[in-house]
């Protein structure tokens, strides 16, 4: 991995549960419980697992549109959970999130161009009305839109040109790194791969860096450089993309990517079915967060917890008895 | 040949709306065998839903309209047959399960409850004995602890959980046939895989059809022995489901395969995805000729003219293409 342009170390975000007549919390949800890893510049790490993992709350922690509870995320020499208003606005021109929903994250009241030039008006970055409309025009034509598309509201557009539409307003600001929440899970499958394409072309010319979070695995095994699966709030294994889906050494993982259907109806695998469902975050199982469904558990599992370890060069694993 | 359990021949369902004749589903022609698991897909708003839910007459008559067709159920059209009776055909022979189980279970009975009534509908029973009746469903979709989750409301139930009810309620009435419409969309992958292992094995136990539509391939594969591709309201391709992997032969069945992402293989890691340029056409003005030519590689003059009808080209192989 090249030298990181983010990293993350232990970072946490519990929601409160409240209850009874005053309202008090009586619970707490650890969506986010002791989260680790490094971005290195112009890579890709994709985060996966199932919902409820904790795999967007982390994505929003970064970027602290939910401030983490504790925990700090480094970008850039500073410490971005300890930032003032000001200084927390600035860094949000270098960092960037692209939603899963384009329908509901594009305002349906403005144009096109006024979504995607109000980033560059709130930042000072257009000189001028002419140089804005430019600075638009050249964005619309990088993410593959038409010059005529800037007058036009959110619900002309398809789905797939909607997505163009959230990649031109996250470019607007020049940023270095971008948060990818699920950006092609609303779409089918033809148009899915371009905007994969589009992505990666974007990142080529721009060298950007993306935190690309997803639920399926065979695109994020596409994309991305690194993995880092998410089991309950904490990362279980990070490791190169391939290395990971060649020798997942994590149950969990193993458990996952064999769940994988394959188009090909000449492949036969062995899957690894998993018993129950996730358990309930506000109160994980003790221990190793998985035991409860791990078909290798060792009655210690439910008293310790497993420390994400370098078992192999690059290949972090958080498991007592794997690697 | 294996007997048709369900022939569906030009069947035309279409929508009048404010802006015009939606022609949702326009002229599809496809059959079940029993015993099988056919395997419909295509892309949103390809009419695999409207095709579904037509053979059970769910589309609110007005804005829908049966325009012309049949549909053949053991060899009778079900098109002019009377609502009452319709009543007995879903309660005893086609059952439906939905994409979202949330949203089809009522939220104010217990699983218990819904799953009774279906068994009252079906044999003449007492509360009682529904209610036992119920409990052996629901040990049946292997929901642990079924005596006392049978009072239980969908709200404690999981995602994959309220799908193994519904599950157990289109059981309940032994059907010939089951419509699975979406059923794992909404789910992660390793309950999907859990899902679709127990749709295998209720198949296996009553001996049913299963109609399986889905947008997923890699779940195509692993479940389907034959497959109907749906484009714009019409059927592109049937084949079964080694050669419809094999050898695609229309245009957009190729490019669906390829645009998706394959965790199997090594060397897909930095293969560019063959994305389909465009999107799909309004189905309020279809194209005159065939519906995929303005985004096709192949597409030539002839094309755009007419809509070239489905032949054949192998056993059990038929295609819409002039190639």
């Amino acid at each position: 991995m090249s030298e990181p342009l983010l990293s993350v170390r232990n970072l946490k975000k519990h929601f409160a549960v409240s209850g009874g007549v005053f309202a008090r919390e009586v619970d707490r949800v650890h969506a986010v419980d002791g989260v680790s890893f490094d971005i290195g510049k112009g890579e890709t790490l994709g985060l996966v697992g199932e919902s409820g993992c904790g795999k967007s709350t982390t994505g929003r922690c970064i970027l602290r549109l939910i401030e983490p509870s504790s925990g700090e995320v480094w970008f850039q020499g500073a410490d971005v959970t300890r930032l003032g208003p000001d200084a927390m606005r600035a860094l949000r021109r270098d960092m960037q999130i692209i939603f899963q929903d384009p329908y509901a994250s594009l305002n349906p009241r403005l144009t096109v161009g006024a979504i995607v030039g109000e980033a560059l008006q709130i930042h000072g970055l257009a000189k001028s009305r002419k140089a804005l409309e430019e600075r638009v025009l050249e964005l619309l034509e990088t993410v593959g839109l038409q010059a005529d598309h800037m007058g036009r509201f959110p619900h002309e557009f398809s789905g797939g040109q909607r997505q163009r539409i959230g990649i031109a307003r996250a470019l607007a600001v020049d940023p270095k790194l971008v948060i990818c929440d699920e950006p092609v899970s609303a779409l089918d499958v033809s148009i899915q791969a371009q905007v994969i394409n589009l992505l990666e072309d974007l990142q080529e010319k721009f060298g950007l860096t993306y935190l690309f979070i997803a639920h399926d695995l065979s695109v994020v095994e596409h994309i991305s450089t690194r993995i880092a699966v998410m089991y309950l709030g904490r990362v279980v294994e990070i490791a190169g993309s391939r290395d990971l889906y060649d020798t997942p050494l994590h149950p969990y993982s193993e458990a996952l990517l064999s769940a994988v259907p394959i188009p090909d109806p000449t492949v036969k695998r062995k899957r690894i079915m998993l018993q129950g469902d996730v358990p309930n975050p506000i109160r994980p199982p003790s221990g190793c967060h998985f035991h409860t469904r791990c078909p290798i558990a060792k009655p210690d599992c439910s008293q310790r917890s497993p420390e994400l370890v370098e078992k192999r060069p690059g290949h972090w694993v958080a498991c007592h008895y794997r690697g | 040949m294996a007997e048709k359990l369900l022939e569906i021949k030009g069947l035309k369902t279409w929508f009048k709306t404010d802006d015009g004749v939606v022609r949702a589903v326009d002229g599809v022609d496809l059959h079940i065998d029993r015993g099988e698991t056919l395997g419909v897909v295509g892309e949103s708003g390809c009419g695999k839903t409207v095709t579904a839910r037509s053979v059970l007459k769910l589309i609110d008559m007005p804005p829908g309209r049966f325009e012309a067709g049949e549909i053949l159920w053991k060899g009778r059209d079900l098109i002019p047959v009377p609502a009452q009776e319709m009543d007995k055909i879903r309660a005893r022979e086609i059952a439906i399960i939905f994409q979202e189980p949330m949203t089809s279970l009522n939220p104010v009975y217990t699983v218990g409850d819904q799953i009774a009534e279906v068994l009252r509908q079906h044999d003449k029973l007492s509360r009682k004995q529904a209610i036992a009746g119920a409990v052996e469903m629901l040990r049946l979709v292997n929901i642990p602890n079924p005596g006392k989750r049978v009072h239980d409301y969908p709200h404690q139930f999981s995602g994959g959980m309220r799908q193994r009810v519904m599950i157990a309620m289109a059981m309940s009435c032994k059907p010939q046939l089951l419509i699975a419409d979406e059923p794992t969309t909404a789910l992660d992958v390793t309950i999907q895989a859990q899902i679709l292992e127990l749709m295998q094995e209720m198949k296996d136990k009553l001996g049913m059809s299963i109609m399986l539509i889905t947008h997923a391939m890699g779940v195509v594969a692993e479940t389907c022995q034959r497959v109907v591709v749906m484009y714009a309201g019409k059927v592109v391709e049937e084949a079964p489901v080694e050669a419809l992997f094999g050898n695609p032969r229309h245009p957009y069945t190729q490019g669906l395969i390829r645009s998706i992402p394959r965790v199997d293989r090594a060397a897909a890691q930095k293969e560019r995805l063959e994305a389909i340029p465009g999107s799909v056409p309004s189905l309020l003005n279809p194209p005159v000729g065939c519906r995929f030519a303005a985004r096709c590689k192949f597409a030539m003059d002839v094309c755009v003219k007419a809509m070239p009808p489905l032949k054949e080209v192998g056993p059990g192989h038929r295609v819409a293409c002039v190639l």
